[in-house]
C-alpha cells in the first residue's frame, strides 16, 4: 500500500526526562520516527520536554515544543497545532499514558486527530491487566493464574486461591514502579497498600509466581496489510523474578529448540493480532517452565520499548523507524533493508553472533536502600556487547560497563567460603555473577548452582568454561614476561584466551605485567582483532552499512577508505553524571563533520543511544570504551582525529593512554585537560588566571584532616580525589562528622588524599559554557542555579540568562571565563562553575570538555554549540563559523532536574554536593515565572494552584520568607508552619495553623502528609541538627508527590509561578519561534 | 583431535572435531536458521552435502526423538562456530556429538564459519572434504575438486525409500489446548524424493492417509491405487537427472490433485516444460520473504533448495502464485487447469515458522472439491 495521503501534519509525543525505565531509547526511536516522517513529506509537530534529545533539535521536527508532557498542554498544542494524526507508540510510557488521556478526554475526536499505529482499544487491551488477560485465554495462551484488586481485601481474597509467593503488578506504572514479591502476608499487605497508592486508577494485579521460570521476550512488527515479522529474540539470563531491564540478558534465545520457539512465534504472532495493533512494533515477554516447558504469556508493549532500541542495534534493523512509515500506510515489503539495500524489510532478521546486554546500577548514589534485584528496575544505564560466542560477548559486556571490572574478572569481593556463597546468588544482585564466578572457582557444580539461582545450566557452564579457562591461563601464562619470544603452545593459548573475551588488562593481571607489554606482545605473535559486520542476514546478502564488532577470528572485513577520517568516542553505558547530554554531543559531531566531509567514526557500546544508530555516523563500531579496545580500532581505521571531549569522563580517561600510544586526539590537548583535573595543577592555572578559589587544603590521613578543617573554617566540602562526578562528596559541619566521614567513607593515604573544601553557605552558583578556537572565546550561556552553592550543578535548577546577577558581575564571569580558556589552551568546549558570596567571585570547577548544560544551552540560544566545537576542533575558527559574539536571550529558559528517589525506598534523598538525579527537563518562555512553572510541571512537580502550604524556614530565612509566605496568603493558601515560623508569620498579619515539630507533639507535618492535607512545602535546611527532621519531611514529599522547595530562591520561584498559572497565563510556543531573530 | 574442511578452490579451514571421527565430502553450503540444527541434520534434502550453520553456537539444546525429519542425519558434514559440550533443555535426551557418533557424522568446530559463509556467497557453493584422517591441506584439496559435485547427480532416487509404507503419526504439537486430530478422509499417495517427517505429520494432521511411494513408481500404479491426491515430496539435488519421475507426474497431471514441496516442485515444473538452473548459493534458512501474489501478503518461509525453476521457462497454462522478495525468484505456481499447486519452499517448516501451513488446507480443499 502507498502512504497515505489523507494525513499531512502528524504529531509525537517524546518521552521527557530521563528517569530509571526510561531513557535515551525514546530519544533514539523518536528521533528515528520524525526524521523517517519528514522524509515522506509529512509535517512533524513534536512534544518533549527534555532539551537533551536530539528529537528536540530544531530540525529534526517542523515545531517543537519544549514543554510539559501532559494531557493538559499537549492538548493545547493540539488546540493550536490541528494536527491529522498522533503517533502514540514511539514516546514511552509517558508518550502512551498521555495519548491514551487525550483520546479519552475526547481532546482528539475534538479535533479531529486520528491516533495511528495503535488504537485506543489496543493499547488498553494491551495495558490493562484483566482486559490482556481475557484477550490471552480467549486465544488459547496460558497466562500466570491472576486477579485484580482495588483494594486489600479484595487481594486478601486473590492470595488465599493464588499462594505464596505472589507477585505484586500496580497498573499503569511505568517500569514496574510499587511492583514487587511477596512471600508473606505481612510483605504482601505492605505491598498492595503501596501499589493502589502508586497505580493511577489504584489498581494492582497479584499474579502467581513464575520467578524462576526462563524469559523470554520477542520483538514483533506488524504492518497494515497484516504481515508480521519477528525482528528478535531475547533470553534472560536472570530467570522470572528481575525484571528484564535489571536482567543480563542475550540475544537471540539460546536454550530454546526449533518447535519450543516457533510455538512462541505463533503465540507472539497471535497476541499482535488479537491485540490489535494495527502497526509497528510490540514487545512480548514470556515466561517458560524449565522443566516441563509450559509457556505463559507475561505481558506486552504495544508500542517501541527499551527491549525494541536493544533488538534494533542487536540486529541492525531500524525498528522505530520502520514503525513510523508503517504508521503512514507503507507494508513491510514496500521499505527496503537499509543495510543490503537489495531486500525489503519483510524478512526477519537472522544473526551470526552473540549480543550480550547488561545493566549498570547506581546503588552507590543510594544506601540504605534495598539493593537486591527484583521485578521494579532499579539500573540506570546498560552496555551492549557483540562476540562470536556467548563467553566472548559476556567478558566484553562486563568491561563495557566501566565498573572497574575488566571481564569476568578477579573482581575486588571478599572471598566466601562456599557455606556463605549460595546466600550471595540465590537473592539477585548486581554482584551475583562474580559470586557464582567464586563458587565455581571452589567447584560447586552446575547442577548446585542451577538449583540456587534457577540461571539456565547453559549459561552457567559457558561461565564455568571461562573460570576453567582462567584457571589454566594462571597455570601456563603465570609466570610469563614480556621478554619471552612468541611460541607456539602460547600463542594459542592467549588466541583461545582473546576468543573467550579476556581483555589484555585481564592477561596483565594472571601473569603480573603491564596491558602494554601483553599488547605488544600479543601483536608481535599475529593475534590481531578482525571486525565482523552486522548486517541482519548472516553474511547471506552483502552489507552496505558499515557497522562492525570485534571478535577473534581468521577473516576481518574492514575495508577503510582513504578519506580524512575522525573517530568520536562515546559515552558507554548511562549512570548517573553522564547520559544522553553526552550522547547528543557525540551525535551533534558525528552530523557536523559529515557535513565537512569527514568520515565521521562512532565508537560506543550503549544501545539505548542515537550514537549507535547505523547512520549516524558514517561506520559505527559497537564496542567497548576500553584503551585496549579503542586502540585496535585505531589501528585499523588510522583516523586523522580522535575527540574525547565530547563523551563525559569515559574517553577522558583514555586520553592520555591513547596520547602515549600516538593517536591524534584534537581539541584541548590532554595534558591541559590533566591540568584541569589535578588539585596542584589546577592552582597553578587559576593563578596564572589571577582567579580565587574556596579556601583549601589536601588531607593525606585521618590526622591531618582535623587541623586542616579548623584552618579553612567548617562548614568544608569533602571528598576523595581520585573519584569523579561528585561521588563519595559530602557537606560536614562539625569535626565529629568530619571524623565520621574519613573513617567510615573513605581511606585517605597519599595515593589517594582526602580534599577539603571551604564550603561556601549562601553563594549564588554559576555555570557558565564557553567554546573556544585557541583564538577567541564565546561564551555559550552563564546559568544562575536557583538552589545555592553546595548542591552539586546537576541537581540544581538553573536559569539562563542570570535573573538575580548584576551587569557588573556577569562581565566579570565573562571575563575570568576568557581567562581559563586561555591558560588552558582551550579549543573545543569548556564549563566553569562559579559561588558567588558577598560580590566576590570564586572558581569551584573547570571541565574543558563538552559538559552535561550544552545541549540546554543550545536549545535555549538556538546554536549548536557542541557541533560548532567539532568543527573547532577539527580546525575551523569561530570566525568562519559564524559565532563571535555572545547570544543574550529576551527569554528564559529553566532547567530542572529529576530525581530517582521513589525507587530507592530508605534512601537519603537530600541533595547535596554528589549528584543523585537521573534526568532534566527544559522550561521556556518569554516570562521567567511561566518558564518556571513549566519545569515543574515537566518534572512532574506540578505546582499546586491551591490547598495548603507548610512553611518550616531556619532563623535566618524568616524575613526572606515573609513576602513568599504573604503571595501565597494572598493567593488564598492556608498556611501552616513550625512554631518558629508560625510566630513571624502571624506577627505579620497572617492567619497560620501551627504545626508540632516532629517529636514535639501532634498533629505533626507527617500527619498532615499523610492525610494528603498539604499541597506544598517549604523546608529550608538547618546545617546538620535539624538533618534528621528535614530527612524525613523530603522522604513523604517524595512518597506524596508533593512539590518541596527547600531554598528561598526555590520557594520563591514557585511561588511566582503558582502566580502565573493561577492567571491562566501559560501559553505554548515552539523552539523555532524563539530563533527567528538568529540564525547559524 | 584436529579436523580439516577443505575447498575445492583450495581454502583450508582448520578446527577441532566432534561427533564421529573419519572423511567425507559434500557440497559445502550455509544455513541461517538460528534454531532447528536437529531438524536442518535429519533432512534428506542436505543428502551429499556438508552444512555449515551461521549461527555460531550449536549443540546448546541438544537432540531428542522427536525433532527428526528422517530416521537418521542426512548431512555429511556438519561445520560450527563453537559445539556447546553441555545441553540443557527438558526436551533432550542426548547431546549433539552422542547423537552424531552414533550415526556416524563428522562434525568440526572452532571454524570461522562467517568467512566460510561470505567465501560460499561471493564464489558460489563449492565442493570440499571433511577429514580427521587426513590432514595434508594439498591432499584434501584434491579431493574436494575430485568429487563429482551434486549436478546432474540423481540424489533422489538414493534417498527414496525402497518400500511403500503408510503413515499415520501426526507428531506432538507443544502448548496446553487439547488437540483434535480429524479422522482421515483423504487418501494421499506420497512420492519420496528425501520426504521430510514433518510433512507427513502435517498430512496426517489434516486429516490425510498417507501412502508413501518409491519416486520409481509408475503413474499407472499410483492411479491404479485410486487416491484423493497425490503428494510430491521435498528431495536433494539437481531436479533434472530425476527425469524418470518428471515422466511420471507429466501422466499424472490432470487426473489428481497434486500438490508439491520444494524438489516435488521443481520436478513438477520440469513436468510443465519448464527449466531449472543452479542458484548460485541457494536459500537455506528460516527467514526468506515469499510474498503471496492473489493477497499481497508476505510469508516468512523456511527453504532449502539449491536450484531453482526459470519462471519464464514456464508455459501459459501455469500461473506464478508465489515470489521470493529477495531475489525474484520462482516460490510456487499453480496450474490454470488442473488442481494442481506448488512451493518451492517448506509450509511444514520444521524448523522455521509456520506462515504457510495454510497449503496443506488447501490441498485437503482440492481434494474435497475434486
Amino acid at each position: 500500500m502507498p502512504k497515505r495521503t489523507d494525513i499531512n501534519r502528524i504529531l509525537i509525543i517524546g518521552s521527557g526526562p530521563i528517569i530509571i525505565g526510561q531513557a535515551c531509547e525514546f530519544d533514539y526511536s523518536g528521533t528515528q520516527a520524525c526524521k523517517a516522517l519528514k522524509e515522506e513529506g509529512y509535517e512533524v509537530v513534536l512534544v518533549n520536554s527534555n532539551p537533551a534529545t536530539i528529537m528536540t533539535d530544531p530540525e529534526v521536527a517542523d515545531r517543537t515544543y519544549v514543554e510539559p508532557i501532559t494531557p493538559e498542554v499537549v492538548a493545547q498544542i493540539i488546540a493550536m497545532e490541528r494536527p491529522h494524526a498522533l503517533l502514540p507508540t514511539l514516546g514511552g510510557q509517558t508518550g502512551l499514558n498521555v495519548s491514551v488521556a487525550l483520546a479519552q478526554s475526547g481532546v482528539l475526536d475534538q479535533h479531529g486527530v486520528e491516533l495511528i499505529g495503535a488504537k485506543l482499544d489496543a493499547i488498553q487491551k494491551a495495558e490493562d491487566r484483566e482486559l490482556f488477560k481475557k484477550a490471552m485465554q480467549e486465544i488459547g495462551l496460558s497466562v500466570p493464574t491472576s486477579g485484580i484488586a482495588h483494594s486489600l481485601e479484595d487481594a486478601n481474597a486473590l492470595i488465599s486461591m493464588i499462594g505464596f509467593p505472589a507477585i505484586i503488578r500496580p497498573a499503569f506504572t511505568l517500569g514496574g514502579t510499587g511492583g514487587g514479591i511477596a512471600y508473606n502476608i505481612e510483605e504482601f499487605e505492605k505491598m498492595v497498600g503501596v501499589g493502589l497508592a502508586l497505580s493511577p486508577i489504584s489498581e494492582v494485579l497479584v499474579e502467581e509466581s513464575v520467578i524462576g521460570w526462563k524469559e523470554f521476550e520477542l520483538e514483533v512488527m506488524r504492518d497494515g496489510a497484516d504481515n508480521v515479522v519477528i525482528i528478535c529474540s531475547i533470553e534472560n539470563v536472570d530467570p522470572m523474578g528481575v525484571h528484564t531491564g535489571d536482567s543480563i540478558t542475550v540475544a537471540p534465545a539460546q536454550t530454546l529448540t526449533d518447535k519450543e520457539y516457533q510455538y512462541m512465534r505463533d503465540s507472539a504472532i497471535k497476541i499482535i493480532r488479537e491485540i490489535g495493533v494495527d502497526t509497528g512494533g510490540s514487545n512480548i515477554q514470556f515466561a517458560v517452565h524449565p522443566d516441563n516447558g509450559r509457556q505463559v504469556v507475561i505481558e506486552m508493549n504495544p508500542r517501541v520499548s527499551r527491549s525494541s532500541a536493544l533488538a534494533s542495534k542487536a540486529t541492525g534493523f531500524p525498528i522505530a523507524k520502520i514503525a513510523a512509515k508503517l504508521a503512514v500506510g507503507y507494508t513491510l515489503d514496500e521499505i527496503p533493508n537499509d543495510i543490503t539495500r537489495q531486500t525489503p524489510a519483510s524478512f526477519e532478521p537472522t544473526i551470526d553472533y552473540v549480543v550480550v546486554k547488561i545493566p549498570r546500577w547506581a546503588f552507590e548514589k543510594f544506601r540504605g536502600t534495598d539493593e537486591t534485584l527484583t521485578i521494579q528496575m532499579k539500573s540506570v544505564g546498560e552496555a551492549m556487547s557483540i562476540g562470536r560466542t556467548f563467553k566472548e560477548a559476556l567478558q566484553k559486556g562486563l568491561r563495557s560497563l566501566e565498573t572497574g571490572w575488566h571481564g569476568l574478572d578477579n573482581h575486588e569481593l571478599e572471598e566466601l567460603p562456599l557455606s556463605e556463597l549460595d546466600q550471595k546468588f540465590t537473592v539477585p544482585n548486581v554482584e551475583r555473577i562474580f559470586y557464582i564466578k567464586q563458587a565455581l572457582r571452589q567447584r560447586m557444580s552446575i547442577d548446585q548452582i542451577h538449583g540456587y539461582t534457577k540461571i539456565d545450566p547453559f549459561f552457567l557452564y559457558n561461565i564455568k568454561q571461562i573460570v576453567d579457562f582462567e584457571a589454566e591461563l594462571e597455570e601456563k601464562f603465570g609466570g610469563w614476561t614480556s621478554s619471552e619470544p612468541p611460541t607456539e603452545s602460547t600463542r594459542k593459548l592467549v588466541y583461545k584466551a582473546k576468543q573467550f573475551g579476556f581483555s589484555d588488562r585481564q592477561l596483565a593481571s594472571i601473569c603480573d605485567a603491564s596491558e602494554s607489554d601483553i599488547r605488544r606482545w600479543r601483536k608481535s605473535a599475529g593475534i590481531v582483532v578482525t571486525f565482523k559486520t552486522v548486517d541482519t542476514c548472516a553474511a547471506e546478502f552483502e552489507a552496505e552499512t558499515p557497522y562492525y564488532y570485534s571478535t577473534y577470528s581468521s577473516e576481518d572485513e574492514v575495508r577503510p577508505t582513504s578519506k580524512r577520517k575522525v573517530m568520536i568516542l562515546g559515552g558507554g553505558p548511562n549512570r548517573i553524571g553522564q547520559g544522553i547530554e553526552f550522547d547528543y554531543c557525540c551525535v551533534h559531531a558525528a552530523m557536523a563533520l559529515k557535513d565537512d566531509g569527514y568520515e565521521t567514526i562512532m565508537v560506543n557500546s550503549n544501545p539505548e543511544t542515537v550514537s549507535t544508530d547505523y547512520d549516524t555516523s558514517d561506520r559505527l563500531y559497537f564496542e567497548p570504551l576500553t584503551l585496549e579496545d579503542v586502540l585496535n580500532i585505531v589501528d585499523r581505521e588510522q583516523p586523522e582525529g580522535v575527540i574525547v571531549q565530547f563523551g563525559g569522563q569515559t574517553p577522558l580517561n583514555l586520553a592520555l593512554g591513547l596520547q602515549e600510544a600516538g593517536v591524534p586526539i584534537i581539541g584541548t590537548s590532554p595534558n591541559d585537560i590533566a591540568r584541569s583535573e589535578d588539585r596542584k595543577l589546577f592552582k597553578e592555572v587559576l593563578d596564572q588566571s589571577g582567579l580565587a578559589q574556596p579556601p583549601n587544603g589536601i588531607a593525606t590521613s585521618i590526622e591531618e584532616a582535623a587541623p586542616i578543617a579548623e584552618s579553612i573554617g567548617y562548614p568544608v566540602i569533602v571528598r576523595p580525589s581520585y573519584v569523579l562526578g561528585g561521588r563519595a562528596m559530602q557537606i560536614v559541619y562539625n569535626e565529629e562528622l568530619l571524623m565520621g566521614y574519613m573513617r567510615s567513607a573513605v581511606a585517605a593515604s597519599p595515593e589517594h588524599p582526602i580534599l577539603i573544601d571551604k564550603y561556601l553557605e549562601d553563594a549564588i552558583e554559576v555555570d557558565v559554557d564557553a567554546i573556544s578556537d585557541g583564538n577567541i572565546t564565546v561564551i555559550g550561556g552563564i546559568m544562575e542555579h536557583i538552589e545555592e552553592a553546595g548542591i552539586h550543578s546537576g541537581d540544581s535548577d538553573c536559569v539562563l540568562p542570570p535573573y538575580t546577577l548584576a551587569e557588573d558581575q556577569i562581565d566579570q564571569l565573562k571575563e575570568y571565563t576568557y581567562a581559563l580558556a586561555k591558560t588552558l589552551n582551550l579549543c573545543g568546549l569548556m564549563n566553569v562553575q562559579y559561588a558567588i558570596r558577598n560580590d566576590q567571585i570564586f572558581v569551584l570547577e573547570v571541565n574543558p570538555r563538552a559538559s552535561r548544560t550544552i545541549p540546554f544551552v543550545s536549545k535555549a540560544i538556538g546554536v549548536p554549540l557542541a557541533k560548532l566545537a567539532a568543527r573547532v576542533m577539527a580546525g575551523k575558527t569561530l570566525k568562519e563559523l559564524g559565532f563571535t559574539a555572545e547570544i543574550e536571550p529576551e527569554y528564559f529558559s529553566v532547567k530542572a532536574p529529576v530525581f530517582p528517589f521513589n525507587r530507592f525506598p530508605g534512601a537519603d534523598s537530600r541533595l547535596g554536593p554528589e549528584m543523585k538525579s537521573t534526568g532534566e527537563v527544559m522550561g521556556i518562555d518569554m516570562n521567567l515565572s511561566q518558564a518556571f512553572a513549566k519545569a515543574q510541571d515537566a518534572c512532574g512537580d506540578k505546582l499546586p494552584l491551591e490547598g495548603t502550604a507548610f512553611i518550616s524556614v531556619r532563623n535566618k530565612d524568616k524575613r526572606a520568607i515573609l513576602f513568599i509566605a504573604r503571595k501565597l496568603w494572598d493567593m488564598g493558601f492556608k498556611l501552616i508552619a513550625t512554631h518558629g515560623t508560625a510566630k513571624v508569620l502571624r506577627r505579620n498579619g497572617m492567619d497560620v495553623t501551627l504545626v508540632h515539630s516532629i517529636g514535639k507533639g501532634r498533629p505533626t507535618i507527617y500527619d498532615y502528609i499523610k492525610n494528603h492535607a498539604v499541597a506544598l512545602i517549604i523546608n529550608t535546611p538547618t546545617g546538620d541538627s535539624h538533618h534528621s527532621n528535614e530527612r524525613l519531611i523530603r522522604k513523604m514529599a517524595i512518597e506524596h508527590n508533593i512539590p518541596l522547595f527547600s531554598t528561598i530562591a526555590g520557594a520563591s520561584g514557585a511561588v511566582n509561578g503558582i502566580d502565573a498559572l493561577r492567571r491562566g497565563e501559560i501559553s505554548v510556543s515552539p523552539l523555532q519561534s524563539y530563533y527567528d531573530e538568529h540564525e547559524i | 583431535m584436529k579436523a580439516i574442511l577443505a575447498l575445492s578452490d583450495g581454502t583450508i579451514f582448520e578446527g577441532e572435531h566432534f561427533g564421529a571421527s573419519g572423511e567425507t565430502s559434500g557440497e559445502v553450503v550455509f544455513n541461517t536458521s538460528m534454531t532447528g540444527y536437529q531438524e536442518v541434520l535429519t533432512d534428506p534434502s542436505y543428502k551429499s552435502q556438508i552444512v555449515t550453520m551461521t549461527y555460531p553456537l550449536i549443540g546448546n539444546y541438544g537432540c531428542n526423538e522427536i525433532d527428526i525429519e528422517s530416521a537418521k542425519p542426512q548431512v555429511e558434514g556438519f561445520v560450527v562456530r563453537e559445539y556447546s559440550s553441555r545441553h540443557s533443555n527438558w526436551r533432550s535426551s542426548g547431546s549433539l556429538d552422542g547423537y552424531f557418533k552414533e550415526h556416524g557424522v563428522i562434525g568440526i568446530q572452532d571454524i570461522d564459519t562467517r568467512a566460510l559463509t561470505r567465501r560460499l556467497r561471493v564464489h558460489g557453493v563449492m565442493n570440499g572434504v571433511l577429514s580427521t584422517e587426513d590432514l595434508l591441506p594439498e591432499s584434501l584439496v584434491a579431493k574436494a575438486q575430485a568429487w563429482p559435485g551434486l549436478i546432474g547427480a540423481d540424489l533422489a532416487g538414493r534417498v527414496t525409500c525402497s518400500d511403500s509404507y503408510s503413515w499415520s503419526d501426526p507428531g506432538t504439537a507443544l502448548g496446553e489446548q487439547p488437540e483434535v486430530i480429524p479422522e482421515p478422509r483423504f487418501r494421499v499417495i506420497a512420492m519420496d524424493f528425501g520426504v521430510k517427517y514433518n510433512i507427513l505429520r502435517q498430512l496426517t494432521r489434516h486429516g490425510c492417509e498417507v501412502q508413501v511411494v518409491s519416486a520409481h513408481t509408475s503413474a499407472y500404479d499410483i492411479l491404479a491405487a485410486n487416491p484423493d491426491g497425490i503428494f510430491l515430496s521435498n528431495g536433494p539435488g539437481d531436479p533434472e537427472p530425476v527425469d524418470y519421475a518428471v515422466e511420471t507426474i507429466r501422466q499424472l497431471v490432470g487426473k489428481k490433485p497434486i500438490f508439491g514441496i520444494c524438489l516435488g516442485h521443481q520436478l513438477l515444473g520440469l513436468a510443465f516444460g519448464g527449466k531449472s538452473f543452479k542458484l548460485k548459493f541457494g536459500h537455506r534458512g528460516a527467514n526468506q520473504p515469499v510474498k503471496r501474489l492473489d493477497t499481497g501478503q508476505v510469508e516468512i518461509t523456511s527453504q532449502n533448495h539449491g536450484f531453482c525453476v526459470d519462471i519464464e521457462s514456464l508455459p501459459k497454462s501455469v500461473e506464478v502464485t508465489h515470489i521470493n522478495l529477495n531475489d525474484q525468484t520462482l516460490e510456487g505456481i499453480r496450474h490454470t487447469k488442473y488442481p494442481i499447486f506448488s512451493v518451492q519452499y517448506h509450509p511444514e517448516a520444521s524448523p522455521g515458522p509456520h506462515d504457510a501451513s495454510y497449503l496443506f488446507e488447501k490441498f485437503t480443499d482440492l481434494m474435497k472439491g475434486a
